[in-house]
């Protein structure tokens, strides 16, 4: 289900705690399988239950109840633009906005070439850098202006 | 650089060039000389506590209870495993702080949760770090590898016989994992939802073991007042307010970012520093502690000075040290609309009063916004902030209903005239000059 390189870097976590708190790993485990995956469907969830000894429901209690975590499949790249108060100020919403026309798509929606998902973010903790947002879960983009905004999706093929 | 200024720092003194977080430039920077320092002195648990009490270092994650007091609440004679955690879950719009503490002086976090561990009878540490900043919880791995690789962390400390190892844990999109119990669940490897209180972590905490979570910039803190002395640390900021703080300023500024200033420092001050308003527009109001914290009017604010008390008598909290600042151009229904939704998003559906009225606070206030607000509905808001108020497990309800109140409370006319004109008091393309983001298009 997962590559060995996946179940090192799993098992690297489990060492992080107690013998006996496998389940501590789950979070990590869950991202590290998201990430080779592209989402986690039930069979990822049920796989990572199984390796760390867990009831799979538990598994997907954590997986349904985190937001970066994603239960469905969606686009090469995942674009997660902050609009909360302090990016707001700062354009949050109005980057937001520019990438819905720039796209043709709404949040929560893949282009048709299955480039790009768009959604809406929460407070990332780093309003100085407003507007921020974040693609597939891992990289931040700082002072997103429509100049730098352009310059991210062209590199994003 | 995102430290962008300061006066007297201590936290952020010397951190130039990009190899700063670095172990090499930490203990050029006099890095680790605390934790030697008592190991090679075998000073008394008693002693660290009593050094941190003095310097009235009081919580940086938002609470401000003092720290020396919450480690002294630790069983350090119990025997069995006993936890340190950090709390560098920083997600309460507004603060970024602890994001900067850990891109650019980890070290000092680790050698803080070592001094405490120390202190306690601590063997195992985690920092809790935000997921969405994952550059910092991979660069705070490679800081513990060094720290590691030099014998500052694992068995038998520098050959005193203390063990203490440290782990960096990352959350994935919850902010209510800044709430130390869920933070705890969360580790456990659970859904983050806050645990009833009392028994207090320091009784049952990690796996059920006596537990001390601090803040991120609470424990890069420790190392500076074990070097220089409580009383020096005390004096750096102002009586009942030890210390310098870091503050994240954003909003309508012309150089949001992080400052690091004495407690006490006046708003004024850290508002020139940070360039002053953008455009130079009036400032209209100003959410002082991060965005649970209730707003203050501008010109109240423009009185105030930054430490707990002084916000505390202006009606806010010093919080986290984030300051939202916002001008002519907000709209005050469409700023408290944002912030009603977050909570309503991130509310863990534990308890009732929070899980429904939080979404009843959104849907009201969306409304008004939207020009569909009914002429008792500010009445209705106030009842609903009421009924979830003290009636929650964690505080999120309450952070939720700050807000509602404090726009009610000092903006109320503007929520009327949407109400009775259904349309905003600020015209539509002066707010969207104020976010300054099409200007840069043009």
């Amino acid at each position: 289900m997962l590559t060995p390189d996946s179940l090192n870097r799993i098992n690297r976590e489990i060492a992080k705690y107690p013998g006996d708190q496998k389940q501590s790993a789950v979070m990590a485990a869950l991202a590290i399988a998201q990430e080779e995956k592209g989402w986690l469907s039930s069979d990822a969830i049920e796989f990572v239950a199984i390796y760390l000894g867990m009831p799979p429901i538990a598994v997907y209690e954590v997986a349904s109840f985190y937001n970066m975590y994603d239960l469905e499949p969606l686009g090469k790249y995942k674009l997660t633009v902050c609009t909360n108060l302090p990016c707001m100020l700062s354009g949050g919403v109005d980057a937001g906005e520019y990438l819905k026309h720039k796209l043709g798509i709404g949040y929560n929606e893949t282009t048709p070439d299955g480039r790009i998902t768009l959604k809406e973010g929460e407070c990332m903790g780093a309003c100085g850098d407003a507007p921020v947002m974040i693609v597939n879960n891992r990289r931040m983009c700082s002072w997103m202006n429509p100049e730098q905004i352009d310059k991210l999706l062209a590199e994003l093929e | 650089m995102a430290i962008l200024g300061a006066i007297n720092p201590m936290l952020t003194l010397g951190l130039n060039g990009d190899n700063a977080w670095r172990l090499a430039d930490y203990v050029k920077r006099g890095g680790y000389a605390a934790l030697r320092k008592i190991l090679a002195e075998k000073m008394s648990q008693e002693q660290v506590i009593n050094e941190v009490k003095k310097s009235v270092l009081r919580g940086r994650g938002g609470a401000g209870f003092p720290t020396g007091l919450k480690w002294s609440f630790m069983p350090r004679s119990f025997p069995g495993d006993k936890y340190v955690v950090c709390n560098s879950d920083e997600g309460e719009p507004g603060t970024f702080k602890d994001r900067d503490i850990l891109r650019y002086n980890p070290h000092s976090v680790i050698e803080g949760m070592a001094i405490a561990a120390y202190a306690m009878s601590a063997t195992r540490g985690y920092n809790y770090i935000h997921g969405e900043v994952w550059e910092i919880y991979t660069r705070f791995e490679e800081a513990l590898d060094e720290a590691r690789a030099a014998g500052l962390l694992g068995e038998n400390l520098l050959g005193s016989g203390f063990n203490f190892d440290l782990f960096a844990h990352h959350g994935y999109g919850a902010y209510i994992c800044g709430e130390e119990t869920a933070l705890l669940e969360s580790i456990e490897g659970k859904k983050g939802q806050p645990r009833f209180k009392p028994p207090f972590p320091a009784s049952f905490g990690l796996y059920g073991k006596p537990t001390t979570i601090n803040n991120t910039e609470t424990f890069g803190s420790i190392p500076f007042i074990m070097n220089l002395g409580g009383e020096h640390f005390l004096e750096a900021g102002k009586a009942n307010n030890g210390g310098t703080k870091l503050f994240s300023i954003s909003g309508h500024v012309n150089k949001p970012g992080n400052y690091e200033v004495p407690l006490g420092t006046p708003f004024a001050a850290l508002l020139e520093m940070a360039g002053g308003m953008r455009g130079g527009r009036k400032l209209k109001g100003c959410i002082p502690g991060g965005s649970s914290s209730p707003v203050i009017p501008g010109d109240v604010m423009m009185s105030c000075s930054l430490d707990y008390d002084s916000i505390s008598k202006a009606g806010s909290m010093l919080g986290s040290g984030a300051v939202i600042v916002m001008d002519e151009t907000t709209c005050m229904v469409k700023a408290l609309e944002r912030l009603s939704f977050f909570y309503y998003e991130e509310s863990c559906g534990q308890c009732t009063p929070c899980r429904e009225g939080t979404h009843w606070l959104y849907k009201i206030v969306h409304r008004i916004e939207n020009g569909l607000g009914r002429t008792d509905d500010l009445d209705l808001l106030d009842s609903v902030t009421m009924n979830i108020m003290g009636r929650t497990i964690c505080a999120l309800g309450d952070a939720a209903s700050m807000p509602v109140q404090s726009f009610l409370k000092h903006f109320r006319d503007e929520f009327a005239y949407h109400i009775e004109h259904k349309k905003c008091l600020v015209p539509p393309d002066v707010q969207r000059a104020g976010s300054g983001f099409f200007k840069a298009m043009v």
